[in-house]
């Protein structure tokens, strides 16, 4: 489903800043892999996740989504393959817009953006009834603009927007970071019944090791723009965070260091 | 001055608020809805009326002319977009480069620096003798008023159109927009091309109206029409929350900044000092949600700071005294 082949990123070549953020990495994702990405500060997760996105080109290497090259494909026409969710729940969503505008635009996403109406009350209808199903009491309060509501409330609708047209991969950069723990969670379940329901093929950035662990059935760990750590299947389902720690200490040669980790 | 001579300026203030409103209705959507300050309107407030007169003078029908007027002004705001979005100029400095190089198209379009229109001799839709003792329809302010509520619902129709939403996601959320598939560089150019658009169309009308086209026109129409925005916004946004009714307040804005004008000309006050005091009136507006944040509360807890400080000096001198 998405295959990453021998990308590099170099940030601020040829100045004192020049840093490295992806070193020939390459993956290879089976189509309904559901996979869980850690790693130390800087390894590079935010910056493979942006690469698949578009966010910027890469300098060498290609990447292809179902088989298509879109290694060279601006940001927004690859969009109509990706669901992205961001860390920071401000990102995600258009905060002077409804809830149902936002969900409008999400259904429009990859269908060319006419002169027919940028939403229907049928449609609206359809987005309450959908938005109900977060069980965050938003469907009464459907045309409120999305800036009145909380973090996690925004993520949740996010997930919905990204998930709304099936996409072919589904990218969440440490979606649940910026949440209290309780939301957090909640956001994680939503994602867990929406990724299994349609059977999502899905890349999750996470810094919490436990979540790693439990979500999904493949894990990878990288470090230094690369994947140090593939672990999939049943080998997944016994590790330990104690494992995880020693594997990464061996397969890197240093300490596991990531402020947000140690915290969780 | 007698007051009369106040009463019968005001027919003139509300039309030049009027035509002056569709400008600024061009500026909302820059500003507030794909959030960019473009000051490209400067030069199309000129480039409109230029080739309307123009146009007029070498026989052709208004309407003829008043329609290249609006696709010279859409083509000014392409140029705008294309230094900013491809070629990667801020907006500021785009529009301020188109802005500079219209003021020489400009002068080749009039062929000088001023040329009349009268409209006497020209078939122009709105004068100023038409502002009264005309029958209704042919009269000025009901004409402009017609165009604002037409340029209005069309504005309303396009921006609830799938395409219009996402022009308003792009100014709200850049990266959201592209996530979510939306050409972004597409829609600020599009946004800039019909804000444009409308500025050149209101200079258009407004240059039938005086009578004549001047390379002046457009001097500050920036100002002009961000003051028109925030007096709208100010006054209105408490009963006006549908887009429809928040565009119809940036016209009201610009009515109200010409009687206020008015009035203050009414009261003896230097013309000369005129821009001054709109760019005064306008800076004031611009400020008030930070000074409304950052020095109302000051204010407010005036006498607890005073009272905090004069403890807390205090109790610092106590502690020095204990040493
Ligand atoms: N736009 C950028 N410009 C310059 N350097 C960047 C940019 N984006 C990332 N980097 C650098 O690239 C490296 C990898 O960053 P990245 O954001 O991918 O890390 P990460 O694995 O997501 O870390 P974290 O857990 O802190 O989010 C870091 O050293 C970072 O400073
Ligand atoms: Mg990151």
């Amino acid at each position: 489903m998405l295959e990453v082949v021998g990308i590099s990123k170099t940030f601020n070549k040829g100045t004192v800043n020049e840093k490295k953020a992806l070193d020939k990495l390459s993956l290879k994702l089976e189509e309904g892999d559901f996979v869980t990405v850690i790693g130390g500060n800087g390894a590079g997760k935010s910056t493979m996740l942006n690469a698949i996105s578009g966010v910027f080109s890469v300098d060498e290497g290609d990447i292809l989504i179902d088989g298509l090259n879109v290694t060279y494909m601006s940001e927004f026409r690859r969009a109509k393959y990706l669901g992205r969710v961001f860390q920071d729940p401000m990102m995600g969503t258009a905060a002077d817009m409804g809830i149902d505008e936002n969900l409008a635009l999400a259904a429009r996403r990859g269908k060319l953006r006419g002169l027919g109406r940028g939403i229907s009350a049928k449609e609206r209808e359809s987005y309450r009834e959908l938005v109900s199903t977060l069980d965050l009491g938003l469907e009464n309060r459907i045309t409120s603009k999305v800036g009145l509501l909380s973090g996690g409330q925004r993520q949740a609708i996010t997930l919905l927007m990204a998930t709304l047209k099936q996409p072919k991969l589904l990218l969440l950069d440490e979606h649940t970071a910026a949440l209290d723990p309780k939301t957090a969670a909640k956001v994680l379940e939503t994602t867990n019944s929406i990724v299994n329901g349609n059977k999502l093929t899905t890349l999750m950035i996470t810094h919490n090791m436990k979540d790693a662990i439990v979500t999904g059935n493949r894990l990878i760990m990288m470090n230094n723009g690369n994947i140090i750590l593939d672990i999939k299947g049943e080998d997944k389902k016994k590790l330990t965070v104690d494992d995880l720690l020693q594997k990464f200490a061996v397969a890197s040669g240093e300490e596991f260091t990531n402020d947000r980790a140690l915290l969780s | 001055m007698e007051l009369v001579d106040l009463i019968n300026a005001l027919p003139g203030a509300v039309a030049q608020g009027l035509f002056w409103g569709i400008m600024a209705i061009g500026v909302y959507i820059t500003y507030k809805v794909l959030d960019v300050a473009d000051l490209t309107v400067d030069g199309t407030m000129c480039t409109g009326g230029a080739v309307c007169a123009v146009m007029m003078i070498a026989g052709h029908n208004v309407w003829v002319s008043m329609a290249c007027a609006v696709a010279a002004g859409a083509l000014a705001g392409l140029f705008t977009g294309i230094f900013h979005v491809t070629l990667g100029i801020p907006a500021i400095l785009a529009g301020i480069l188109s802005q500079l190089g219209l003021y020489s198209i400009n002068l080749k379009i009039i062929g000088k620096a001023n040329e009349a229109l009268p409209s006497h001799v020209y078939d122009v839709l709105v004068a100023i003798k038409y502002n009264k003792n005309v029958p209704i329809t042919e009269n000025t302010i009901f004409i402009v008023a017609i165009f604002t509520i037409v340029i209005i619902a069309l504005l309303y129709w396009f921006f609830g159109t799938s395409l219009g939403c996402s022009i308003r996601a792009t100014g709200s959320n850049q990266n959201m927009s592209r996530a979510q598939g939306i050409n972004t560089k597409f829609n600020t150019v599009l946004g800039l091309m019909i804000s444009n658009g409308l500025v050149a169309l209101s200079s258009a009308l407004y240059t039938q109206y005086q009578g004549f086209t001047d390379i002046n026109m457009g001097r500050g129409a920036i100002v002009i029409g961000l003051a028109a925005v925030i007096i709208g916004g100010v006054v209105f946004e408490r009963i006006f929350k549908n887009f429809a009714l928040r565009l119809l307040s940036v016209s009201l804005g610009a009515v109200i900044y010409y009687i206020v004008l008015q009035i203050v000309i009414w009261m003896g006050f230097d013309t000369d000092l005129l821009k001054l005091l709109s760019a005064i009136v306008v800076a004031l507006f611009l400020a008030f949600p930070y000074i409304k944040k950052e020095y109302l509360p000051v204010l407010f807890s005036i006498k607890k700071r005073i009272a905090i400080r004069k403890n807390n000096k205090a109790a610092l001198s106590a502690k020095g005294g204990a040493k």
